[in-house]
């Protein structure tokens, strides 16, 4: 299981690299997805696994996951929410603006700050 | 009257000249002259106590924890320094008020000079260096504004930018030097610091804190070689440079100096560095006035001769010095902003500076003449005038100094600087008031009306009764001298005279005066020699230095920031790795001390299916519709991973984050291109890759290898864990940990949320106020539209269930103390339920059905969250502390009243906000784009009429 996660944790890791470092908007924003993803598991996965154990407090059990990096996830997954949108309306924003989807500055541009 | 109110006198009357600026110059002038008045007479009640020997202080605990402390001091050392500054300040806003033309602002002028004044006593009122730090730095502010304060003149503006340059960055230096006295020292108030001179003389730091302490103190005082830009400072008005470069700001490098005496002065490396260049600069200092042409440049040289006169008087580090070197301040400042006012007298009324261009002005200006000369003579130091005392004093000191293993260096070049001084000074009297009266003056001279010659003249008498009668002044600078010295020294038994006797230090008067007579007498001549002589330009080697440095800087900026952010990314990401892999290598693995658990097939189909849809998202990204598609795969994966994995919690969250970020996504994409081209070569892709793989190598086996191993302390769930139920009132744990345990965090997440919602609602509007708007107006979509714009079906279905929806969301909120769900995942179920209506129903129709405006709804979910927060108060418990109890009202079952509900329904209300201000912003782009709103929720409705039905159908 810790295999799995581990695995999960790696490949969402590294589509969302190679997709960051894409020239378009879009693709970068995916990216950054992925990369959430990643980090949210990587945080809930430093509680250790924990299967059939939610932490639901009742009489009759006494084994629980541990409950605080769900709690540090749960907002993090909301902030990313947040994030990712205000992430995509820059990129929508300098699109509708300069008719160009491109994420580096172009030589001119690069012309006009110097 | 109390320190603290001293010196926040100037800084709260500074509002007042600003705001009352309509009234005109008098009544700036005047509230200024109260102001100042007020804290002139705060401080000298504190004057019988300073008599008698006693440290007033006030102390104020502010950040205790950085050191940083309100402590103020006043000795007689702080009274000496801030009477000159609140004094001649009082003489200076009477003189002011009658220079300032009509076309200046008075307004702003008094307050920047009230602000000026507060920060220099607060420098020389300052207990706590990293008080008297900032009051530093606020000199350094504030003497830009009155330097620069004719903004219509580039000498004005570039004086300015050279004072801030050359003495902020000497504050910086300054910062540092502080930093290690009080690491020395083991405190940051001077009265601790002052008593640890042992530690620190004999610290190994106390070199490189000499020295930076030094940089600060002398670009402040101008000395050599920093002095060059005190003369381009003059470009200010002339009271700011009678009040600012003569009296007080440039003496504050000489008051911290004083200040630091009983600590550093003493050792070989303090006597060498600052005797050392307070000579160079009090003979290259007097050298240059002499021969510059405008007044105001000759006062300034001169006065950067002065400074390092009472420098070296300091360096000598020996009681007698610093005794001369406290006279000297109270000469010099007396004399020298009488002659900067009488400058900017000659140059009110003759329209001109120049000395070639003035002379015999003792006819017409009589009244000035004998002001400035008298100050001229004070300043050459003829006896009778105070100069000529403080001027013996310093030569008989300099009798005693052995600088560099020579007996006669010192004497020789203090007395050729007094020479030069006595010639400048003659020059200053011969040149601009004696000789014949001209007919070419650019504007017809005559002596001003009372307002401007009082000030100085008030100066005059001053130096003129301490000149005759020193033993007036005599038991006030042994005062000051005894809180100079501290427990370093004892105060020198030697006393204030006019006639000393036949010593060596009257016969080298003597001779600078005889000498300087004969160098004014031979000007002309010695003149055309200093024309021809080479000579380097401070100015232009200044702009070079500052020149190259900005083409440095610029290039570093531009050689790392060069807009390419997929650069900037690959650069960090590279650096990740490699500092991990760094990490990796050198430090050590644990033992394994988890086992792994065995997973069933169903974990590794998820597993699997996540990969390949990430695989495919990698691969087939340029197709964004697909992306999208395969991107909610993911999220669905995630979250069925978090159920089985006991996060019931966050499988709801992300399970209903995805649905609204797959929407928000497909808004943005309607305006976005459908495809990425492909513009990366191969070997580009094959770098990204081998970079996206190594990173993702990197997490895996960070991961594996955290997970295998129990956290090396126990975990602080534990405590939540146990007190959820007790404490919280709450059995599930997490909620309660989000509600109560961590509602801080939770409050200030939710704060983050709205603010992120609120940006994207700004950007908005930015955009449609912009170019972007008229594009967006004549934008074709490049895809054919639906023809079913809003279809029956769903119409009807999204309403139905809203209520369905609403309750369920309910149901999630109420259950979540004790069952997953909660604010935030009830808050983004809600959200779900009125963006179907938007997306049914179209936006009109919603727009007018919403009662509330969504960032009405953030701020009351935020000040909700925070009065349940502040209802903790009002029983003496901790913000945010929870209460709970059971009731039951027949014919309900017992349930669960916490005030956590209270704060949770804040994060719901603040969930619902955010989401949908968010997403709402980006249909308003949408609707101004191209769609032209149906007049009718549904296109085809069966309760209309046949035609309304076909119309609405091709709206």
């Amino acid at each position: 299981m810790e295999l799995l996660v581990a695995l999960i944790v790696g490949v969402l890791t590294a589509g969302g690299i190679y997709l960051v470092l894409r020239f378009r908007t879009f693709p970068v924003i995916l990216g950054m997805s992925l990369l959430t993803y990643a980090v949210n598991v990587f945080l809930f996965s430093s509680g250790r696994l924990t299967i059939g154990a939610p932490p639901i407090l009742s009489d009759d059990v006494t084994l629980y996951t541990d409950p605080l990096p769900q709690a540090l996830v749960l907002t993090a997954i909301v902030i990313s929410f947040g994030m990712t949108a205000v992430a995509v309306m820059i990129a929508l924003g300098a699109y509708l603006g300069s008719d160009d989807d491109r994420i580096d500055d172009t030589p001119q541009d690069r012309e006009g700050t110097s | 009257m109390t320190l603290f109110l001293i010196v926040a006198l100037p800084f709260l009357g500074a509002l007042l000249p600003g705001v009352m600026n309509g009234a005109g110059r008098a009544a700036t002038a005047a509230v200024t002259f109260i102001v100042t008045l007020a804290a002139f007479i705060g401080l000298l009640s504190n004057l019988p106590a300073i008599w008698a020997g006693e440290v007033v202080t006030a102390r104020l605990s502010w950040m205790p924890l950085l050191g940083l402390d309100a402590n103020f001091m006043l000795d007689g050392l702080g009274f000496f320094f801030a009477l000159l500054i609140l004094g001649i300040g009082l003489l200076i806003i009477a003189y002011a008020r009658h220079y300032l033309s009509r076309d200046d602002n008075a307004g702003q002028f008094f307050t920047y000079l009230l602000l000026f004044q507060g920060a220099m006593v607060g420098i020389v009122l300052s207990d706590n260096i990293l008080l008297l730090l900032i009051f530093w730095e606020m000199t350094s502010l504030s003497s830009f504004l009155l330097i620069g304060f004719w903004k219509h003149l580039p000498e004005g503006r570039q004086g300015a930018r050279m004072a801030l340059t050359v003495t902020g960055g000497g504050g910086l230096a300054l910062i540092g030097g502080m930093l290690i006295l009080g690491n020395i020292a083991g405190s940051y108030d001077l009265s601790v610091i002052l008593s640890e001179r042992e530690a620190i003389q004999a610290s190994p730091l106390y070199l490189p804190a000499l020295l930076l302490i030094l940089l600060g103190c002398f670009t402040k005082s101008a000395q050599f070689p920093f002095h060059f830009w005190l003369p381009h400072a003059m470009a200010a008005p002339t009271p700011v440079s009678a009040y600012l470069h003569s009296a007080t700001m440039v003496k504050a490098g000489i008051f911290l100096m004083a200040r630091l005496w009983p600590v550093l002065a003493g050792t070989p490396e303090w006597f060498v560095i600052v005797t050392t260049a307070g000579l160079v600069t009090m003979v290259l200092g007097a050298l240059i006035a002499l021969f510059k042409n405008d007044l105001k440049a000759l006062l300034a040289f001169s006065t950067v001769s002065h400074l390092g006169l009472i420098t070296m008087l300091l360096g000598t580090g020996t009681a007698f010095g610093a005794m001369a070197a406290v006279f000297h301040i109270l000469n010099h400042a007396t004399f020298k902003a009488a002659l900067f006012m009488s400058a900017g007298i000659v140059d009110h009324e003759a329209h001109t500076r120049d000395i070639r261009r003035l002379g015999g002005l003792r006819r017409l200006m009589p009244v000035t003449f004998v002001i400035a000369t008298l100050a001229a003579l004070s300043m050459a130091g003829i006896p009778f005038l105070n100069g000529f005392l403080s001027k013996e004093m310093m030569l008989e000191e300099t009798t005693h100094t052995v600088l560099f293993g020579l007996d006669w260096l010192a004497p020789a070049l203090a007395t050729f600087g007094a020479l030069l001084s006595a010639a400048y000074s003659f020059r200053f009297i011969g040149h601009t008031f004696l000789g014949p009266v001209r007919d070419d003056y650019p504007a017809r001279p005559h002596d001003p009306g009372p307002g401007l010659w009082v000030p100085p003249a008030i100066l005059v008498t001053l130096f003129i009764v301490i000149g005759c009668a020193p033993f007036l002044a005599e038991p006030f600078v042994k005062l000051v001298t005894a809180a100079l010295l501290g427990d370093a020294a004892e105060v020198p038994y030697a006393y204030l005279a006019i006639w000393h006797g036949l010593v060596p230090a009257l016969f080298l008067s003597i001779t600078a005066l005889v000498g300087g007579m004969i160098l004014f007498l031979a000007y002309a001549p010695l003149s055309r020699l200093w024309e021809t002589a080479p000579r380097p330009e401070a100015k232009s080697i200044f702009d070079r230095v500052i020149a190259a440095s900005v083409r440095g800087a610029s290039a570093l900026t531009h050689g790392l920031h060069n807009g390419a952010f997929t650069r900037y990314a690959a650069i960090a990401i590279l650096a990740i790795l490699v500092f991990g892999a760094h990490a990796w290598v050198t430090g050590t693995v644990g033992a394994v001390t988890r086992s792994v658990q065995s997973a069933g097939p169903i974990p590794v189909i998820g597993t699997l299916i996540l990969a390949a849809a990430t695989a495919g998202l990698v691969i087939l990204h340029r197709n964004r519709f697909l992306a999208l598609i395969l991107i909610g795969i993911v999220g669905l994966m995630v979250s069925i991973g978090f159920v089985y994995l006991s996060a019931p919690d966050l499988a709801m969250t992300q399970f209903t984050v995805e649905v609204v970020t797959i929407i928000l996504l497909l808004l943005a994409l309607n305006f976005l291109p459908n495809r990425s081209p492909v513009e990366s070569g191969v070997l580009r892709r094959v770098r990204d890759g081998v970079l996206a793989v190594a990173g993702g190598v990197a997490t895996f086996t960070l991961a594996y290898h955290y997970m295998l191993r129990d956290a090396v302390a126990t975990p602080i769930s534990e405590f939540h864990l146990a007190n959820s139920y007790k404490g919280g009132g709450g059995t599930n744990v997490v909620n309660v940990i989000l509600v109560d345990f961590r509602g801080f965090d939770t409050y200030g997440e939710i704060i983050v949320l709205g603010i992120a919602a609120l940006l994207i609602y700004a950007l908005t509007e930015a955009l449609l106020d912009g170019p972007v708007r008229r594009r967006l107006l004549n934008r074709i979509p490049d895809q054919r539209r639906s023809g079913d714009m809003h279809p029956m079906m769903m119409v009807v279905l999204t309403r139905v269930i809203m209520p369905v929806v609403l309750l369920v969301g309910f149901y999630i909120f109420l259950r979540g103390h004790n069952e997953p769900g909660g604010g935030f995942i009830a808050g983004l179920i809600v959200s779900i339920g009125v963006v179907m209506q938007y997306m049914a129903s179209g936006f009109a129709w919603t727009s007018a059905r919403l009662r509330y405006p969504y960032h009405g709804i953030i701020g009351a979910g935020v000040l909700i969250a925070g009065f349940t927060g502040i209802g903790a108060w009002f029983v003496g418990k901790p913000f945010l502390s929870t209460a709970f109890t059971y009731v039951r009202i027949p014919p309900f079952a017992e349930f669960e009243i916490a005030t956590a509900m209270g704060f949770d329904l804040g994060v719901l209300l603040c969930v619902v906000g955010a989401v949908m201000l968010s997403l709402e912003s980006f249909s308003r782009l949408a609707r101004r784009a191209d769609t032209q709103d149906s007049d009718h929720p549904m296109d085809i409705d069966p309760s209309r009429g046949e035609d309304a039905g076909q119309q609405g159908g091709t709206a």
